[in-house]
C-alpha cells in the first residue's frame, strides 16, 4: 500500500506542476460576514465542475487567491462549436460573469453553463433559482473536473498495468517484478473469487477484461474521490459515471442472455401458467432494476460518504468556533479510514453483481 | 435534482473513457497478464503432477528393487540349503559305499580264509591219516611179530565184545 500512495503522491504533484496554476481575484465571495450555508457548500463539493479547484488563500482579503487548475469547455450551441478556458468565469458560479465568445454569451450558474439570450445581459432567476432568460447550450462536452480526473486516473491505469504486463514479459519465468508482484493478487483475486463463481468455469474467460477494467476502474476513482487537495474529484460519486457503467453492465448481461435467460424472464419453468403470467412482467421489471441498483449503490455510497466527511467539517464554520474543530477532525478521520474500505467494497460490490448478472445471463438449463 | 440527474457530458467522456480503457487494458494488460499467470499454473500444476509421477516410479523402483533383493536373499538361501543338502548326501553316500566295500571284503577275507581253513583241515587230515596208517601198520607189525600177542588182542577185543 505505502508503494501505491507514494506513487499516488508523486503523481498528483507532478499533474499539478505540469498546469498552469490560475490565479485570479475573487469578484463574488463576500467576507466574514456572509452567512455559510453547509448545504451549498457540500453540492459544490459533491457535483461536478468546470474547473479544478485546489485551494483559496486569503480568503476574503484583498489579495485572495484561487489555486485553480483550468480545464476546456467544450460547447455545441446554435452558433456552432465554441470552446474557451474555465478561468475564463474567473471562479464564479453565480452567473455574474459573463463570457462572450462565438458571438454568445456564457454564464455559470452553479457549475452548468447557460447561454443568454437574444439581448440579455444579465441572469434573471425564478423563485426555484432556475435562470429565466438563459438556456442550456445544446451540448456540453465540457472538461469538467470529474472529466479531468478520470483521464488522470485512465493513464495511472495505463501506467500500472502496462508497467505490470511488461514485468511479465521480461521474466523469463512468468514471475512478476515490482508493479505486476503488486497487482497479481488484485488480478487473481477478481478471477477466482468474482468471475469464477459467479460466472463458471467454462464462460468466465469472455468477461474477465470488462471485470477487470471496470473493478480498477471504480476503485481507482473511488480513491481518487478521497484526497483531500483534489477537492471533491467525486466521478464515482456522480450518477453519469454510475449510469454508464450499469449501462454497460446491462448491456453485456442483455446480450449475452442464452435461451435458458429468456425463458426465465417471459415463461418461468416449473410454475404454473397463472403464474408464469404473474412472474413475466416482475421479471422484466428486475431486468432494469438490476443495473438500476447497481447504479444508484455505487452513487449513493460514494456521495454518503462524502457528504458525511464535508457535513462534519462544515461543523467547524457553523459553529465558528476552533474547539469543534478536534471533534470534527476526529471523526472526519474516523468516516475517512471507513470511507477507505468502501471505495475497494463498492468496487468488489459492483464488479461481483456485475458477473452475478453475466453468470445468470449465461446458466445453463439444470434440471 | 441535478444531483441524481446524470449529465449527457459526463456519460460520453465516461462512455469514451472506458471503452479505450476496456480496449487497450484487453490487449495490452490482462490478455498478458491473465495469460501468464494462468500459464504459470499450468506450470505449477504439471511440476507438481510431475513430481508425484516421479515419487510414485522411485516407489515402484524401490519396490521392485526390495523384491528383486529379497528374491536374490531366498535363492542364495536355496542354494546354500542345496549345498548343505548336497554335502550332507556325499558324505551319506560315501560312507554306505566305504562301508558296502569293507563288508564286501570281510566277507571275501572271510570266504578265503574258510576255504583256506578247509583246505588245510584236509591237508591236516590226509597227513594225520597217512600217519596213522603207518603207525597204525608199525605198530601192527610189531604187536602181531608173536602169537601170544595176537592171542591176546583177539581175547581182548572178545572181552571188549561180550563187555558191550
Amino acid at each position: 500500500m505505502t508503494l501505491s500512495t507514494f506513487k499516488r503522491t508523486v503523481f498528483t504533484v507532478l499533474f499539478l506542476s505540469a498546469f498552469s496554476f490560475g490565479f485570479a481575484k475573487d469578484t463574488q465571495e463576500g467576507g466574514d460576514d456572509e452567512k455559510f450555508d453547509p448545504k451549498e457548500m457540500i453540492l459544490h463539493h459533491v457535483k461536478d465542475a468546470y474547473g479544478m479547484h485546489i485551494a483559496t488563500l486569503n480568503q476574503g482579503e484583498e489579495n485572495e487567491l484561487h489555486i485553480t487548475i483550468p480545464l476546456p469547455l467544450i460547447l455545441w450551441t446554435e452558433n456552432g462549436l465554441t470552446t474557451f478556458m474555465s478561468s475564463e468565469f474567473h471562479h464564479d458560479y453565480n452567473g455574474e460573469v459573463i463570457v462572450e465568445k462565438n458571438g454568445q454569451r456564457f454564464v455559470n450558474v452553479h457549475e452548468k453553463v447557460y447561454v443568454l439570450d437574444e439581448g440579455a445581459t444579465s441572469v434573471q432567476y425564478d423563485e426555484e433559482h432556475h435562470p429565466t432568460n438563459a438556456h442550456r447550450p445544446k451540448l456540453d462536452l465540457s472538461i469538467t473536473r470529474n472529466v479531468f480526473m478520470m483521464w488522470v486516473s485512465m493513464i495511472l491505469l495505463f501506467t500500472i498495468f502496462l508497467t505490470a504486463a511488461r514485468s511479465y514479459k521480461k521474466s523469463k519465468n512468468g514471475v512478476p517484478s515490482g508493479v505486476g508482484s503488486f497487482v497479481e493478487p488484485l488480478i487473481v483475486f477478481v478471477r477466482d473469487e468474482i468471475a469464477r463463481p459467479m460466472i463458471g468455469e467454462h464462460k468466465y474467460r469472455k468477461y474477465m477484461p470488462y471485470l477487470l477494467t471496470i473493478f480498477f476502474f471504480i476503485w481507482i476513482n473511488n480513491i481518487f474521490g478521497l484526497i483531500p487537495i483534489l477537492n471533491g474529484a467525486n466521478l464515482s460519486g456522480n450518477i453519469a459515471f454510475t449510469f454508464t457503467l450499469a449501462a454497460i453492465t446491462f448491456i453485456i448481461t442483455t446480450f449475452s442472455g442464452n435461451k435458458n435467460y429468456w425463458k426465465h424472464i417471459f415463461w418461468m419453468p416449473g410454475v404454473p401458467v397463472p403464474m408464469k403470467i404473474f412472474l413475466m412482467p416482475i421479471e422484466i421489471i428486475g431486468m432494469f432494476v438490476k443495473p438500476i441498483s447497481l447504479m444508484i449503490r455505487l452513487f449513493a455510497n460514494i456521495t454518503a460518504g462524502h457528504v458525511i466527511i464535508l457535513a462534519l467539517m462544515s461543523l467547524i464554520f457553523v459553529f465558528k468556533s476552533y474547539a469543534i474543530a478536534p471533534v470534527s477532525v476526529a471523526f472526519s478521520l474516523f468516516i475517512t479510514v471507513i470511507e477507505v474500505i468502501v471505495t475497494a467494497i463498492q468496487a468488489y460490490i459492483f464488479t461481483i453483481l456485475s458477473a452475478l448478472y453475466f453468470g445468470m445471463a449465461t446458466e445453463e438449463e439444470h434440471h | 435534482m441535478d444531483l441524481i440527474t446524470p449529465e449527457f457530458g459526463l456519460v460520453f467522456w465516461t462512455l469514451i473513457t472506458f471503452l479505450i480503457l476496456l480496449f487497450i487494458l484487453r490487449k495490452f494488460a490482462w490478455k498478458p497478464i491473465l495469460g501468464a499467470v494462468s500459464d504459470r499454473e499450468d506450470g505449477i500444476r504439471n511440476a507438481l503432477a510431475s513430481a508425484e509421477k516421479a515419487r510414485l516410479e522411485m516407489q515402484n523402483l524401490h519396490a521392485d528393487n526390495e523384491r528383486i533383493l529379497q528374491e536374490a536373499r531366498a535363492e542364495r538361501e536355496a542354494m546354500l540349503k542345496d549345498a548343505r543338502e548336497m554335502k550332507n548326501k556325499m558324505i551319506t553316500d560315501a560312507k554306505d559305499e566305504a562301508q558296502s566295500q569293507a563288508n564286501k571284503m570281510i566277507e571275501q577275507a572271510q570266504v578265503a580264509i574258510e576255504s583256506e581253513k578247509k583246505a588245510a583241515m584236509a591237508e591236516l587230515k590226509s597227513h594225520v591219516a597217512g600217519l596213522s596208517v603207518e603207525i597204525a601198520e608199525k605198530v601192527v607189525r610189531q604187536e602181531l611179530s608173536n602169537k601170544d600177542k595176537q592171542l591176546k588182542l583177539v581175547e581182548d577185543m572178545l572181552g571188549d565184545a561180550k563187555l558191550n
